[in-house]
């Protein structure tokens, strides 16, 4: 029963990114009148669920970003506060990246749990606010100067003109939205993936529909419903409301989007052109909100038409407040639910450089006459800790947050029983199971003696060097080793 | 694919619906001479011609129209071919009346005018047809249309000047003054035919800008 409230606000996130995100995929068409707003909610809600449902099943081992989360009252109030600001900054009819929400939630709670917050992801959302809009609008410029000479060449009939505009808005905005669900139903659903209430249904043998897809599938109702229910205000902002868009020009700019996300953010091109001896697109941070918003304005000034300064600096700032926003919010609501209502919304984590930690370190090389004070205590507080290694060692900080990620306490064990019953032996390969069987019955105190251990039972667990090629190997193996991270703690699962 | 299809189908009767109106000018213009040769039976031929043609635009005109709104087809320009089709309907309409009356009335051209009389429905035939050539390029090429709507003005302005003249000459002459109104009314009878056709040029013109926005 508690699950279902908790994963009640899963679906209250899943209803905002549906109210808020359908907007980058449709909005264009709506706002042009090219495509009815039903016919597009539909359309956009059935392939957001397919998406969700077939592709974004993949991610399912993964957490999503709310992952970082580490109990799941956390999980419950970070995820409401990412929704309630997004839900916010729909009701004003402002475009946001649901995903920015998210992660500002996740900072707040951060702060709350005196966990270390990852500056990259800071750069990150500020780099997706300038760079993605930038992109987006040079790549719907040359669309457009592109698609303007073969009219002029071609010169269809009007109606033709229409009906094949017409077409393209239905078709780029249905695989938009695939990825829309495909891409997000992690963030909305993944956290609750482990306490899933859902057992897999069979279909009279026909076919099987796993706890985790049905879970997803509820998700992804919910995403729909947000679109049916709420998405039209911002449709209007982004199909009209910030500039006069015709037709043509709504197609070029959800092409844009859409060629920006996929050249700046696709992982699998850059893996594919990187095997083909071809040169890589650099991946930047991209949200589809920005470029979305970069292809209208870029489109505008460029063909000199009127863009509506004051909703684009509400829109701006829209932008600026989400991830702010959010984590104020969520701040706020987890000392409520702590104080309150008495939910557990962290749990402690332990560090201790132990003889252990010392052995490692020494082999790594890192070593430091600061460090002594440290050895054989047990810390509580990891912010506290990292900035004690800052004040008392002379390391920097790539090798502080390896002293803290080796100091990590826990206690897993290789069990018998997670291994038949837990463990997806479809993901995990047959050299890395062979591995894992090898290691059976053994427990750890850190994490990374137990990746060490896998490492010297097979090359299977080894990380490849760090080349574009061997990226999607070692991204594949590092969500391995937290699937294996998570499943296999003893200490979380007695709580 | 039906979206296509339809669209096709939708192209084809709006193209049909110019060939009728540039049809109906040029039986305007075989009408008018054949009155001025007193070919009577010539003369009811087109009279029975350009009333099938006008109600077969009529008809093409209120289905593309209904189809259009029914499926909200072209969105941006819908306003701007429903106006460009209804105004472009009013040419033919004209021409109907025109002739029409001629039937009716029969005025009395005397052989000095008929020179006249038929410089002016050949200008005001060849406005028409002008415009129906820049209709048709606004669906497929916006940027041609002023090449055709220069061509419109050019035979407004000439009808302008033929009936100016003939209009002098008729109140110069010895005839006495109720036929000599009559004329004139005749005169201008003719001309409006040129005269709608530049109003609907003239509208044209703008529908042109917005199209190449």
């Amino acid at each position: 029963m508690e699950i279902l409230i908790f994963l009640s606000s899963g679906l209250f996130l899943g209803w905002s990114l549906g109210a808020n995100d359908a907007a980058n995929v449709f909005g264009t068409a709506v706002g042009t009148r090219m495509v009815k707003f039903n016919t597009a909610a539909l359309v956009c809600s059935v392939f957001i669920v397919l998406g969700a449902t077939i592709s974004g099943a993949g991610a399912a081992h993964t957490l999503g970003r709310l992952g970082a989360v580490n109990a799941l009252a956390g999980s419950f109030t970070v995820a409401l506060a990412a929704a309630l600001t997004t839900f916010w900054m729909t009701r004003l009819g402002l475009p946001v990246s649901t995903s920015q929400s998210i992660v500002g939630a996740i900072i707040g709670w951060n702060f709350y749990a005196s966990a270390v917050t990852d500056t990259a992801s800071l750069t990150k959302i500020v780099t997706t606010w300038v760079a993605c809009p930038l992109i987006s609008a040079f790549i719907a410029v040359i669309l457009f100067t592109l698609v303007r000479w073969v009219l002029r060449v071609a010169k269809p009939h009007l109606l033709e003109l229409d009906a094949f505009t017409r077409l393209g808005l239905l078709v780029v905005g249905a695989f938009g939205s695939y990825s829309l669900g495909a891409n997000n139903i992690a963030n909305v659903m993944g956290v609750f993936v482990p306490d899933s209430p859902f057992s897999d249904l069979d279909f009279f043998g026909l076919f099987t529909v796993s706890g985790v897809q049905q879970l997803f599938f509820l998700g992804a109702l919910a995403i729909g419903v947000g679109v049916f229910t709420y998405s039209e205000r911002v449709m209007g902002t982004v199909g009209g409301g910030l500039a006069r868009i015709s037709p043509v020009p709504a197609l070029i700019i959800v092409l844009a989007q859409s060629i920006t996300l996929f050249l700046f953010a696709s992982e699998g091109l850059e893996h594919f052109l990187a095997s083909n001896g071809l040169p890589t697109f650099p991946l930047v941070p991209v949200s589809s909100s920005q470029a979305v918003i970069g292809a209208v304005v870029g489109l505008s000034l460029f063909k000199g038409g009127h863009i509506r300064y004051r909703v684009l600096g509400e829109i701006s700032l829209g932008w600026i407040t989400t991830p702010l926003l959010a984590g104020v919010v969520a701040f706020l609501l987890l000392f409520v639910m702590d104080n309150v209502f008495d939910q557990q919304v962290n749990r402690v984590q332990e560090f201790a450089i132990d003889p252990a930690v010392s052995v490692e370190l020494e082999l790594l090389d890192i070593d430091d006459p600061g460090l002594d004070s440290f050895r054989n205590q047990v810390f509580t507080n990891p912010a506290y800790l990292r900035m004690e290694l800052f004040r008392n060692t002379g390391l920097a900080e790539p090798q502080v947050d390896r002293v803290m990620d080796l100091a990590r306490l826990g206690h897993w064990q290789i069990s018998p029983q997670v291994m038949a019953q837990e463990l997806d032996k479809h993901w995990i390969n047959g050299e890395q199971l062979a591995a894992l069987r090898l290691l059976e019955g053994r427990s750890f105190e850190h994490f990374w003696q137990m990746e060490k251990a896998l490492r010297e039972a097979s090359p299977a667990w080894k990380s490849r060097p760090g080349t574009t090629r061997n990226k999607p190997w070692n991204k594949e193996l590092s969500s391995k080793l937290s699937y294996l991270e998570r499943i296999f703690r003893l200490d979380e699962k007695d709580d | 694919m039906p979206l296509f299809r339809k669209s096709k189908v939708l192209a084809k009767q709006i193209d049909d619906f110019l060939d009728t109106v540039a049809e109906g000018a040029l039986v305007f213009r075989a009408g008018v001479h054949a009155y001025l040769d007193q070919d009577e039976e010539g003369f009811a031929q087109t009279i029975a011609q350009i009333d099938k043609l006008e109600s077969r635009a009529d008809k093409l005109s209120r289905e593309v129209e209904s189809y259009l709104y029914r499926r909200s087809l072209i969105p941006e320009h819908r306003g701007d071919v429903l106006g460009l089709l209804e105004n472009t309907d009013n040419i033919i309409d004209r021409i109907k009346t025109s002739l029409h009356q001629f039937s009716v009335e029969q005025p009395e051209i005397p052989a000095q005018f008929e020179k006249g009389f038929g410089k002016l429905a050949s200008a005001s035939c060849e406005a028409a047809e002008a415009l129906v050539a820049a209709a048709r390029a606004f669906f497929r090429d916006a940027e041609a249309v002023k090449d055709h709507l220069y061509k419109v003005h050019h035979f407004e302005k000439e009808a302008d000047q033929v009936s100016d003249s003939l209009k002098r000459n008729i109140f110069a002459s010895d005839l006495d003054l109720a036929h000599k109104i009559h004329l004139r009314y005749f005169a201008l009878n003719v001309e409006l035919v040129s005269d709608r056709a530049e109003e609907v040029a003239d509208r044209l013109a703008i529908y042109a800008i917005k199209r190449n926005i």
